[in-house]
């Protein structure tokens, strides 16, 4: 009896773990989005209530026939951009894409400035130094 | 005069943490400002065979208080929505989130009720639609049904004073 309630609960168990394609999908989804409670994890990572119960709205609405665009949307028009870990480019993310670039090229425009500063000419002797020199090189 | 440069770009520099350090990284800016506030139709915490739905609310200014029994800052910003829903500038509907009704009505009797109702939440769902994920959270919906502030955590007597209160009566004279 014991034996065979176990095997239920088993069985039970892996019902729910039986579909490795839809797992993947939310996985796939849970890993691009950002828990809000604990900001700096994904929904994947997450054990935070609201991160298991976002998980379980994924899996619903990829049985339910939705896309991963039609997820991600969802999850947008609710909690803003934020929830994305790869925030579309548009006006007010523009410092966030382009930034990085504009303190590279900033940063290799003082280098080789520097560079070619530093290759300039040195300065001739005059007459009276280079005498100077031989006379204490002697 | 290179002085002068690396003073200026530190200065910069501690202008921008300074600022940075001021901001509230968990005040996500919600996109449902200016959008119709998400349909539902719950169970009242009370009387679980009644249900509410949003709609009742046609063509009034009111406010949904998001809260918990489970919620310590709900606790602390309390007497600011007692106080709110006091002033009569609009009704105050709760929306009990992932909560027990054995947890949740001892806590009202024990603080005091100051919502006109309380709509139960079970799973979170409808906290879902409304893209809660810190409770605490406030919204004033306008009489078309449209939301038109978020408090993301506690109200507090400021907010209350300097915010809420100003925009329930602006939103009261609209028609």
């Amino acid at each position: 009896m014991r034996a065979s309630l176990l095997l239920l609960a088993l069985l039970a168990g892996s019902a729910a773990a039986q579909d490795p394609a839809l797992d993947k999908r939310v996985a796939g989804l849970a890993h691009e989005l950002r828990c809000l409670v604990c900001q700096n994890q994904t929904l994947a990572d997450s054990n935070a209530p609201l991160a298991v119960d976002l998980r379980n709205q994924i899996r619903e609405q990829l049985k339910g026939g939705a896309s991963e665009r039609d997820v991600i949307d969802f999850m947008v028009a609710r909690y803003g951009d934020f929830v994305l870990y790869r925030p579309p480019l548009k006006a007010s993310t523009l410092a966030l894409w382009i930034g990085p670039f504009v303190l590279l090229a900033l940063g290799a425009f003082l280098l080789v400035r520097r560079l070619v500063r530093r290759r300039a000419p040195e300065q001739q002797l005059s007459e009276a130094e280079r005498a100077r020199a031989a006379k204490l090189l002697e | 005069m290179r002085m002068a440069w690396v003073v200026a770009v530190f200065a910069a520099l501690v202008v921008l943490l300074a600022v940075g350090l001021t901001l509230n990284p968990r005040e996500v800016p919600s996109p449902l400002i200016g959008k119709p506030a998400p349909a539902f139709e719950l169970p009242l915490l009370h009387a679980p065979d009644k249900k509410f739905s949003h709609q009742e609310m046609r063509g009034k200014v009111w406010i949904l208080n998001v809260w918990a029994s489970w919620c310590a800052p709900c606790l602390v910003e309390h007497p600011v929505v007692s106080a709110l829903a006091k002033s009569g500038l609009a009704p105050v509907v709760g929306l009990n989130y992932k909560d027990a009704r054995e947890d949740a009505l001892p806590w009202l009797k024990r603080n005091g009720d100051p919502y006109q109702f309380s709509v139960f939440d079970a799973t979170g769902r409808i906290g879902i639609d409304y893209g809660v994920y810190g409770v605490p959270e406030t919204y004033v919906i306008d009489r078309r049904g449209v939301i038109r502030y978020k408090r993301i955590g506690p109200l507090t007597p400021e907010i209350s004073r300097d915010k809420v209160q100003p925009l329930l009566q602006e939103l009261s004279r609209e028609s």
